[in-house]
């Protein structure tokens, strides 16, 4: 617990700057086209219809959309004026989130026009005032108390969602939760939820005080809310700024680390491994999304992180062909990676995280199950439980087709969840890692892939090309981690944050200490 | 005290449709120099929309204003506005600004420096009679309703106009207030040498307050004249029955004193 409130201010400070920056962009959008609209009926019309629909898209795939569409936009800003766009970290949640905001603020904003007394816009006129002199000087101050609702209806949606912008790179109050939920942390995920909650209280009061002084007219009021949240939204846009300045200047190694156990234990000792022997201050950027890692890693967003020779293969080179062995695989994914994405192919970290079938083994025995083959024969009695990614990855389709695999029902889960479902017979096979240490302590077998479809999957570490070629001192701390950490290790190390529920930071500093001792 | 700002305002032929509905058909009507003169007709008759086209806040399908022999056209709508007093019958005091700033509202749109303004606000708070120290301050919402009218009318005179327009200024409020409101508009009316034009349903609020009397039917100017003349020789039966309504209620209100003093 001591531990997660450590990392409160700076996540906390994070989710502030999300909030407030993309509130203040969608009050400066929405405010501005809701004058507009009010006026224009037909406008008015498909301007809510749109953002009515933004609002429908979740939270989380609109925050995911984001880091293609800004890639793509930003070869188009690179090659037009020279400046590369950040597809992942703030500007994709950003983005996201101000869209989000939008809805609430825009209704509003036309709905508290519309119910300004027609008598008293007439008023204006009579005294003499000009269109705009009306509505700055009366229709926006009596449409006040309605716009600033919608904002408070903003706030909190935005609070929320942005808990959702860890996967793209964005640190947030949700990082705890992603974090929490992988590594059975409950302590973070309350850490997470309660601060955000809070979060979300605390600026509604604020906003409810902004809203109250506005409809009473006590300009008291306004002032005193309006200063703290002033003061809330340069605090935050400075350290914004501040975090932007430091980040390109102190020169810290930036390590990914996508949403399972393993990773977040790896990047805690490639992390400790470059402070400890380079000197040099590091990172992790955590929970980010699989293919959001890459991306981020080849954008030059991140400088290093643990991916699988099997993924490459598989997704990035679209490979299909069967039975090929470790050592080609890993030689060709180098390859492929230098030549194509300019990413250094450190080494192998000495350990397989392979994809495999896995059955409780009572189960297995009784139905007479040893191979892929075997299970083929009755998977259509059976159910099948897989993580997210999975049935929706190259590998699934070469075993489908390979095996002619068809389950009875199939269903998508989190991976924390997905074992303890098979040890109780809610499913009866599951998309498995072969490095986890709950296979063993489970009492599961791993089906063997007798036509050896799912190719080898080492654990590789990558390294940005920038990285290799200007930080020797870092790479070469990197290159001591290479065949560190074998089978066995890699079980024990999961184990340890899934069944004892040790921090990865914990478990990585024992493991860096015992190699020291080594 | 006769400041000498009067103005002329001229009617002619002034016209305004909406499709096949004509609210006001062809008036032609001249208000001399510091006159009050209180436009009379029932409700739907079409004074308020001829007096709402003098500052056109209703634009006139055909038909001109002028005003000392300018077209009201050669302005701006909103800059001929600010020449123009306007008092509403809902008084239209804008809620979020205090009693003060109420008033203040036309000379800032015009740019006068700030101690001017100020000087003005309490001068023409004292002027409507209500003390500035006790009043500059207030929400229109903390104000009685004829003192809300009060203030309206302070703003509508706050820019120093030469033509002042009122739509049944007095029309919500109490007999008692209303009274009062009236005696001090036709003082200030004198003190201030206004040219007014002043609709009103109310026929003996016409006679107390106007010089001559404009009676409007049916979008059409009936009659303009004098009490008198409009009483000795009306132009048709409306206009008759109209100046019929005084003496028809005072005779209800004599009725009701010999019945009640019989009744003793």
């Amino acid at each position: 617990m001591r531990e997660q409130l450590a990392l409160l201010p700076e996540y906390l400070t994070a989710h502030l700057q999300l909030t407030l920056v993309a509130l203040a962009a969608g009050v400066a959008i929405s405010v501005p086209v809701g004058v507009w609209a009010a006026r224009r009926p037909r406008a008015e019309r498909w301007v809510l219809g749109f953002a009515g629909v933004a609002q429908t898209i979740p939270g989380l795939a609109l925050l995911a959309v984001m880091v293609p569409l800004l890639a793509s936009l930003g070869g188009l800003s690179q090659s037009l004026f020279g400046l590369p766009l950040r597809s992942i970290g703030f500007l994709p949640a950003i983005l996201a989130l101000t869209v989000y905001s939008l809805l609430p603020i825009l209704r509003n904003t036309v709905t508290g026009l519309a119910g300004v007394d027609p008598a008293l816009v007439e008023a204006a006129r009579a005294v003499g005032m000009t269109p705009r002199q009306q509505l700055r000087r009366v229709e926006l101050p009596l449409a006040m108390p309605v716009i600033v609702a919608g904002l408070r209806t903003a706030t909190v949606w935005v609070v929320g969602t942005a808990t959702l912008s860890t996967p793209v790179g964005a640190p947030s109050l949700g990082n705890f939760i992603f974090s929490g939920l992988q590594t059975r942390n409950f302590a973070a995920v309350l850490v997470g939820c309660v601060a955000a909650a809070a979060l979300a209280l605390g600026l509604d009061f604020l906003i409810r005080k902004l809203e109250l002084g506005f409809a009473e007219r006590r300009r008291a009021a306004v002032a005193g809310a309006g200063a703290v949240l002033a003061a809330l939204f340069f605090y935050a846009a400075a350290t914004f700024a501040a975090d932007l300045v430091r980040g390109a200047s102190a020169g810290r190694v930036r390590i990914g680390c996508k949403t399972f156990t393993e990773q977040y234990v790896l990047a805690e000792i490639v992390a400790g491994q470059v402070a400890r022997r380079a000197g040099t201050p590091a990172e992790v950027v955590s929970s980010l999304g699989s293919t959001v890692a890459f991306d981020a890693l080849v954008a030059g967003e991140i400088d290093v992180y643990v991916d699988y020779s099997g993924t490459i293969w598989a997704t990035l080179m679209k490979r299909t062909d069967l039975g090929v062995g470790r050592r080609e695989v890993l030689e060709e994914v180098g390859r492929f990676l230098a030549e194509r994405h300019g990413v250094e192919l450190v080494g192998p970290l000495g350990f397989e995280n392979a994809y495999a079938l896995a059955m409780r083994r009572d189960r297995a025995r009784e139905l007479a199950v040893e191979t892929i083959s075997d299970l083929a024969r009755v998977a259509g009695q059976l159910e099948m439980g897989g993580d997210f990614e999975i049935f929706s990855r190259a590998e699934w389709s070469s075993l489908v087709s390979a095996y002619g695999l068809r389950f009875r029902a199939r269903r998508s889960m989190d991976p924390s969840l997905m074992y303890p479902a098979v040890a109780n017979g809610q499913v009866d096979v599951i998309s498995a890692f072969s490095s986890d240490g709950r296979i063993a302590a489970l009492d599961l077998v791993l089906l063997e892939d007798d036509r050896r479809v799912i190719p080898p999957y080492d654990a590789i570490l990558l390294a940005g090309g920038r990285l290799a070629g200007e930080r020797p001192r870092v790479f070469a701390a990197l290159a001591e981690l290479v065949g560190s950490i074998d089978q066995e290790r890699i079980q024990l190390l999961n184990l340890a944050v899934d069944r004892d529920g040790r921090s990865p930071a914990e478990v990585a500093r024992a493991f860096l200490a015992h190699a020291g001792d080594g | 005290m006769a400041n000498g700002l009067a103005a002329r305002i001229e009617l002619r032929e002034l016209t305004k449709s909406y499709g096949e509905v004509v609210a006001v058909d062809r008036i032609s009507l001249a208000v001399e120099r510091g006159e009050l003169l209180p436009v009379v007709g029932a409700s739907g008759s079409g004074k308020t929309t001829t007096l709402k086209m003098i500052n056109r806040l209703v634009e006139p399908s055909s038909g001109s204003v002028s005003i000392d022999g300018h077209d009201t056209r050669e302005l701006e709508a909103p800059a001929l506005r600010r020449r123009i007093g306007y008092v509403f019958q809902r008084i239209g005091l804008f809620p979020h600004l205090t009693a003060g700033e109420n008033v203040a509202v036309t000379p800032e749109l015009l740019g006068w420096p700030r101690e001017r303004i100020a000087a003005r606000v309490d001068e023409l708070l004292e002027l409507v009679e209500l003390e500035p120290g006790r009043y500059r301050d207030r929400a229109p919402r903390e104000l009685s309703g004829g003192e809300q009218q009060r203030v309206a009318l302070a703003r509508a005179l706050a820019a120093e106009p030469e033509v002042l327009l009122l739509d049944e200024p007095f029309g919500s409020l109490d007999p008692l207030t209303r009274d009062r409101l009236q005696l001090a508009f036709r003082r200030i009316h004198g003190e201030l040498g206004l040219t007014s034009v002043f609709v009103t349903h109310d026929m003996v609020e016409a006679m107390l307050l106007g010089d001559r009397i404009a009676v409007v039917d049916g979008g059409r100017l009936l009659q303009v004249g004098t009490a008198g003349e409009l009483l000795r020789a009306p132009a048709n039966g409306v206009v008759a029955e109209l100046m019929a309504t005084p003496k028809r209620q005072a005779e209800a209100v004599e009725r009701a004193e010999r019945e009640g003093a019989g009744g003793r």
